[in-house]
């Protein structure tokens, strides 16, 4: 775990997969640590921690951003889903189940902010081709699949949705 | 990370109050820029003074001219009716930012602040001849960037909002990192009635200029041919890694071309 010394902390009140959270936080603290180390919400990964490969992918009020550049005192008021807060039980969230069904994961490293960012780029926008799909990407990488099956995962989830 | 106080102003004036009282004090908006300095211990700040409850995000149409409030996000800008409308080039450089998720955080505000010299935005408001409000004063583009990572900005000095005039036709047009998306070397044209201007980031050791040689080439006919024989000069051009002056030279001319065409079939 990280140190996070230093005097400055703030309470900050969020929801998280729809459940309230008042918590102590030093004012330096980023969220992805908050998320990880606070709550154990280890779900949300880190992989580069320089704003580059998008395995920290999270919502903040239904907006996709990476959680190792933002601070949890940047949080407080918002409404924050991570991967954890998708199923329902047992049951999956369509896109969960579109990456199992395609073979859209590997070693599942990137998997979690794959599909945090995966399930802004369909909504409302159900009909997306393949570029536009490729191209909302840009943000995550992966290491294993070469993409192939996380596109067609994507694109499986978008028509499941469009009907 | 060093240890800071995050603290969320109210209001513009309260924030400048705070930005003056120390050197050690730095305004933050999408921190996308800011918050990667901070990690990696290559800046240290006291306060840290969040814009978020200011209420700079607005985009409005200000006596039939477009104005975008400093924290306006990326994402904000690329799907607003009204910045679609009016400057529609504007919205389509703002889609073409960093990625998904930067473009959900990183601010117009913070991105002239910062003047990277490959950031998209300054292109388009020196283009633009844009003004850029302040908790001052207000800036003209032509005033307000001075050279890489300086601009007009005084310590406490905070951006509010940007005004566009709105042009007959303008695009902009970049040649990507082709790993990191940044503005190798990325072209604004806007042509008005009585004037065609013409701005270049990404290439410039200086930082976003303008580029006169295109510019008049272009007022003569505001065409893609029009460029075809100007060959502009590698002098002054950044040379790095990714690319040489003169390619970027090279580049200048092409990204104008196809900014032109684009502009035109808009
Ligand atoms: S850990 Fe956040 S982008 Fe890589
Ligand atoms: S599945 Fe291993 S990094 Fe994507």
């Amino acid at each position: 775990m990280k140190f996070y010394g230093g005097k400055s902390v703030t309470d900050v009140a969020l929801t998280i997969n729809n459940k309230k959270h008042i918590q102590n936080v030093p004012d330096h603290m980023l969220l992805v640590d908050f998320l990880r180390e606070t709550l154990k919400l280890t779900g949300t990964h880190i992989g580069c921690d320089t704003s580059q490969c998008g395995a920290c992918v999270i919502h903040v009020n239904g907006k996709s951003i990476k959680s190792c550049t933002m601070l949890a005192v940047q949080a407080d008021g918002c409404e924050i889903t991570t991967i954890e807060g998708l199923a329902d039980g047992d049951i999956l969230h369509p896109m969960q189940q579109a990456f199992h069904e395609n073979h859209g994961l590997q070693c599942g490293f990137c998997t979690p902010g794959m599909i945090m960012t995966a399930i802004e780029l369909i909504e409302g926008n159900t009909d997306i081709t393949e570029q536009q799909i490729r191209h909302g990407l840009e943000g995550n990488l992966c290491r294993c699949t070469g993409y192939q099956n996380i596109v067609k995962s994507i694109q499986e989830a978008a028509r499941i949705e469009h009907h | 990370m060093y240890s800071f106080s995050y603290v969320k102003p109210g209001s513009v004036e309260e924030a400048s109050g705070l930005l003056s009282n120390s050197e050690e004090n730095k305004v933050i908006s999408g921190g996308m820029t800011l918050l990667p300095t901070l990690k990696q211990r290559l800046a240290r700040v006291e306060n840290l003074i969040g814009l978020e409850k200011c209420g700079l995000e607005k985009i409005t149409l200000e006596e039939g001219v477009l104005k975008i409030g400093a924290m306006a996000t990326h994402d904000d800008v690329s799907i607003s009716k009204l910045v679609k409308a009016e400057n529609p080039a504007i919205a389509e450089l703002a889609s073409q930012i960093g990625d998904r998720q930067v473009r959900n955080r990183g601010t117009i505000g913070g991105s002239l602040a910062n003047n990277d010299p490959s950031a998209c935005y300054p292109a388009a408001v020196l283009a633009l001849a844009g003004i850029i409000h302040t908790s001052k004063r207000y800036i003209k583009a032509k005033d307000f960037f001075v050279d890489l990572f300086e601009t007009a900005l005084e310590e406490d000095e905070i951006i509010t909002a940007i005004s566009l005039p709105k042009p007959e036709k303008a695009a902009y047009e970049k040649f990507p990192n082709p790993a990191s998306r940044y503005a190798m070397v990325g072209v604004f044209v806007a042509k008005f009635e009585a004037e065609t201007r013409v701005s270049v980031t990404g290439a410039g050791e200086g930082g976003v200029f303008r580029c006169r040689e295109i510019e008049s080439a272009l007022s003569n006919q505001f065409l893609p041919e029009s460029l075809s024989d100007i060959d502009i000069p590698a002098e002054g051009m950044i040379s790095d890694i990714h690319a040489e002056a003169d390619y970027r030279a090279h580049l200048t001319v092409e990204m104008a071309k196809r900014a032109v065409a684009k502009s035109l079939a808009r």
